[in-house]
């Protein structure tokens, strides 16, 4: 709380601090909740710098995470507002600005409540405390004496209440109470937490008034559309741009900077056509000649590249987590099972592509857009145009709700674009990415090869176990000598297996990296979760068993499994053990659950079967299951489940509609989506070449969620690592066909 | 010139013939509720109607919506509550909103022409709208009950 001010706003500097100056008329000054600044009227106390109430009573609260869909603007409002024991109805939200005040606002990892949700409950719970010091002060009675609730503070002793409008204005002139002197509700006291409340921009986006990056506008503003290298690293050897200046509506063609490598999160370089309006600067685009200094990043072709890739994970890499004696042991090949799995480049492909606004004006500059990391966006815009580190705050980064992220608006390229060109022109720049740009420029998932053998035992479980994976490491983005994954990324599902095993070897190996690599939702779980609950179903095919039984019995015990070892530090994704172990028990019950609640272990008709898979993490367990039907070669999913526990749910229906998304975006990578290089040039370009799940193919599906009071996990990524092989798995069971290469499509028709 | 109508009021257009009609909408028209998602009519972000008919507004040369009537989102009810709307709403569909426009459009036109739609029907009519949020389970719940109540209304 070290961050906070106390001051007494009037609604003009109340509109400044919280961001709807300025760029409020472009962004409509309308309140999601569907109340306007205008409509409230009263003068705005901010009593911190989340929670400001109006003496009409009417409470806005900032939501400071960056919106993808997630509903996160619902969530973290929904936690302050029961720490404060306010009336939703009472409440409107407002989106942060980037800006340090607000404690870390990077959003991904599916961190913002599983990371920050004391945090967030601590914001409320300062606020509700100085309402309950104001009323005591007005009562002058001790502060045990009154109690919050109902938006209103009671008076225990005689029953009085005032309510939080009149209490407003005193609060917001007390001195902040320290931290640990404020006390958070006790769990089962949750009134909000927990519940389904009106979900903050629901009402707008059905009315097709919800505002993105794309959809920013201002007066003389310019729109780029820009031609980059093809290859990462490469850059303009020379450019003509006669014919594009002569299209009606090209204003000015610009050639942006080198930047080298490593790439970081910055831009390319390239030209720029910009003009009045959107299909002039691509009319002009197409007339630009361009002549490319490739670099020398021209790679073998990515399918050579994974070939490679799968045969290092054959030999012997370097070790990470260790167990017992594993190389001397001679294999039985009955009881053996060995197998290599590869996944390829994997985009994001989110529905809006990147775009961009900013506007600079002097050593000032103001930014538009959707962003997974605006202080990011803010530090990389201020070195942009000169600002030093302490200059910062005279970068303003307004952020719009992204339609999509999925983790490649972690990076701001596209903003820093923006105001590159408007640093150039003196103008505001809309950049706005095509579909062929976001599907050629991004930074994507890495093709990857991971290799499992192990034997099986007599009591039905697996022994002798070695992993081993391969894949560009996205450390590489900063640094070009990276050729290992992180002890990080490698506690993605991987060095992190929960089983029981005497004698275990997990190795990682080095690597080579051509395109930019990047996080893609639940990133290396993607290729660790698929080869391992390919694998696990391959182990119980071997043994004759369900797979069900063989999870149970790799899981062996109840116990809590710390994976870190002398090679390995278990980073599990920034929690503490403590208070998010790795539970076996917990693992054990959610399969149960799962087999349930879907027929799993069931006969099903010629033609069809079910597979299972699990993953923990990001500080979640989901376990999934898929019916599949394969005849003629042909695909078709039936029905899918997962079952999910993330300790406490903040918002249920939201964390259903992860889980569906994940069910979802899952089919996509299992099924249909390839990026593909050669010359280290991108070969898709589109929905044409690069499929993503329709309505035609997606099957009935189910989430389950489990109550609990455990620390709350994430949702945002944990619904996709185990749905992947659960696919896979049912494709083998309908079918014989197992499909240890990623996506089905290769083999059969989807 | 170009001169059509969008939402029930007539427009005149001073834009290149060959310019989309979505980029004229948004740029020109400040009708960005209509939304880009490919630029090549594989997805179905940008669907309006034309004469009642839902179109890619993406891959539509303004030249050829001459004096035809075109709907767009903010044109489809007066209050938000057209029936597919409501049902959106029932159903909480978007997550991160960009497709639903496109797809409530796509939807308004499918229940105009057949008010008791099967699965197959909302598969066949709404497959060329992506989501990639993946919000197509509810989109199909919300179909049925938004045609449900157009039954009921007649």
């Amino acid at each position: 709380m070290d961050n906070q001010t106390i001051q007494n706003v009037g609604r003009r500097n109340f509109l400044k601090a919280t961001g709807l100056t300025g760029g409020a008329f472009i962004l409509g000054a309308t309140l999601p909740m569907g109340c306007s600044v205008e409509e409230t009227g009263a003068a705005q106390h901010e009593i911190n710098f989340f929670v400001s109430i109006a003496k009409d009573g009417q409470v806005t609260i900032v939501n400071h995470r960056s919106e993808m869909g997630q509903g996160i603007k619902t969530s973290v409002p929904q936690i302050i507002a029961d720490e404060l024991e306010a009336d939703w109805d009472l409440v409107s939200v407002i989106q942060a600005k980037g800006d340090a005040k607000y404690g870390p606002q990077s959003t991904g990892g599916s961190a913002s409540i599983r990371t920050y949700f004391t945090y967030i409950r601590q914001m409320g719970a300062t606020a509700r405390d100085m309402l309950e010091q104001a009323a005591a002060n007005i009562w002058k009675v001790d502060k045990s004496q009154v109690k919050a609730q109902g938006h209103a503070v009671l008076n225990l002793a005689n029953g009085q209440t005032i309510g939080y409008g009149d209490l407003a204005i005193h609060a917001a002139n007390l001195p902040v109470p320290e931290k640990d002197s404020v006390k958070l509700k006790d769990i089962k006291d949750f009134n909000l937490i927990g519940k389904d409340v009106k979900l903050v921009d629901l009402d707008t986006m059905v009315a097709g008034k919800m505002q993105y990056a794309h959809d920013i506008q201002l007066p003389d503003m310019l729109i780029a559309s820009i031609e980059r290298p093809p290859v990462v690293g490469g850059k303009v050897k020379s450019f003509d741009a006669t014919e594009a200046k002569k299209v009606k509506g090209v204003v000015d063609v610009i050639r942006l900077k080198d930047r080298g490598l490593p790439s970081n999160l910055l831009p390319l370089s390239g030209v720029a056509v910009l003009a009045t309006n959107t299909w002039a600067a691509l009319q002009g685009r197409k007339k630009l000649k361009i002549e490319w200094d490739h670099g020398t990043l021209i790679d073998e072709g990515s399918n050579d590249y994974q070939q490679k890739l799968k045969e290092k994970v054959n030999t012997k890499g370097i070790t990470v987590r260790n167990e017992g004696d594993i190389d001397n042991h001679q294999y039985n090949p009955d009881k053996t099972v060995e197998a290599t799995y590869s996944v390829p480049y994997i985009h994001h492909a989110s529905m809006e592509t990147p775009a961009a606004t900013a506007h600079v004006k002097g050593d000032t500059c103001t930014v538009w857009t959707g962003t997974q990391s605006p202080q990011r966006v803010q530090s990389q815009a201020a070195e942009e145009i000169g600002l030093s580190k302490e200059e910062v705050h005279k970068v303003e980064v307004n952020q719009t709700t992204m339609g999509g992220a999925f983790g490649r608006k972690s990076k701001g390229d596209f903003a820093i674009e923006a105001v590159e060109l408007s640093k150039a022109t003196g103008k505001p720049v809309k950049v706005v990415w095509s579909r062929e740009d976001d599907v050629k420029h991004g930074f994507y998932h890495s093709v990857s090869a991971n290799y499992f053998k192990a034997e099986l035992t007599d009591n039905g479980s697996a022994d002798n176990w070695v992993m081993r994976n391969a894949y560009p490491p996205i450390s590489w983005l900063w640094n070009l000598e990276a050729e290992f994954p992180s002890d990080g990324a490698l506690s993605l599902g991987y060095a992190d297996i929960p089983f029981e095993i005497k004698n275990l070897n997990i190795e990682k190996h080095k690597v080579k990296s051509y395109v930019r690599p990047g996080w893609v939702r639940s990133v290396a779980c993607i290729n660790n979760g698929f080869a391992l609950g390919s694998f696990v179903d391959e182990l119980a095919v071997k043994a004759g068993i369900s797979t069900h039984q063989m999870w149970l019995n790799l899981l062996g015990s109840d116990r809590m499994v710390d994976p870190s070892g002398p090679n390995f530090k278990y980073s599990n994704y920034g929690l503490d053990l403590k208070d998010h172990p790795i539970d076996t028990k917990r693992i054990k019950s959610l399969m149960n659950l799962l087999a349930e609640k879907a027929p799993i272990n069931e006969e099903t008709a010629e033609g069809e079967g079910w597979g299972i898979s699990f993953l923990r993490s990001f500080g979640s367990f989901v376990a999934a299951a898929t019916k599949a039907r394969v005849v003629d070669n042909k695909v078709t999913i039936l029905e899918m489940h997962t079952a999910v526990d993330c300790g406490i749910g903040v918002s249920p229906d939201r964390i259903k509609a992860q889980m569906e998304g994940a069910i979802v975006y899952s089919l996509s990578i299992a099924l249909m989506g390839e990026i593909t290089t050669k010359d280290g040039i991108v070969e898709q370009g589109n929905f044409h070449d690069y499929p993503v799940l329709r309505i035609n193919q997606t099957p009935k599906m189910f989430v389950h969620l489990v109550e609990s009071d455990a620390p709350p996990g994430g949702i945002g990524e944990p619904g996709v690592p185990p749905v992947i092989p659960s696919i896979t798995n049912a494709i083998y069971h309908a079918s014989g066909i197992r499909i240890r290469d990623l996506p089905v499509s290769k083999v059969l028709s989807v | 010139m170009i001169r059509l109508t969008i939402n029930n009021k007539p427009v005149e257009l001073d834009v290149e013939p060959d310019m989309p009609l979505l980029y004229a909408l948004r740029d020109e028209l400040q009708l960005t509720g209509t939304k880009f998602g490919c630029g090549s009519g594989l997805c179905g972000a940008c669907t309006v109607h034309m004469d009642g008919q839902p179109i890619r507004s993406c891959v539509m040369p303004v030249s050829a919506v001459a004096d035809k009537a075109i709907t767009t989102i903010e044109g489809l009810s007066e209050n938000a509550d057209h029936h597919i709307q409501n049902a959106w709403r029932e159903f909480k569909v978007p997550q991160c909103g960009y497709c639903q426009n496109g797809q409530m459009m796509s939807a308004a036109a499918l229940i105009a022409s057949n008010n008791n739609p099967s699965d197959e029907d909302i598969d066949s009519s709404m497959q060329g709208n992506i989501c990639r949020c993946g919000t197509y389970q509810r989109i199909r719940q919300a179909i049925k009950t938004a045609a449900k109540n157009l039954r009921e209304e007649v």
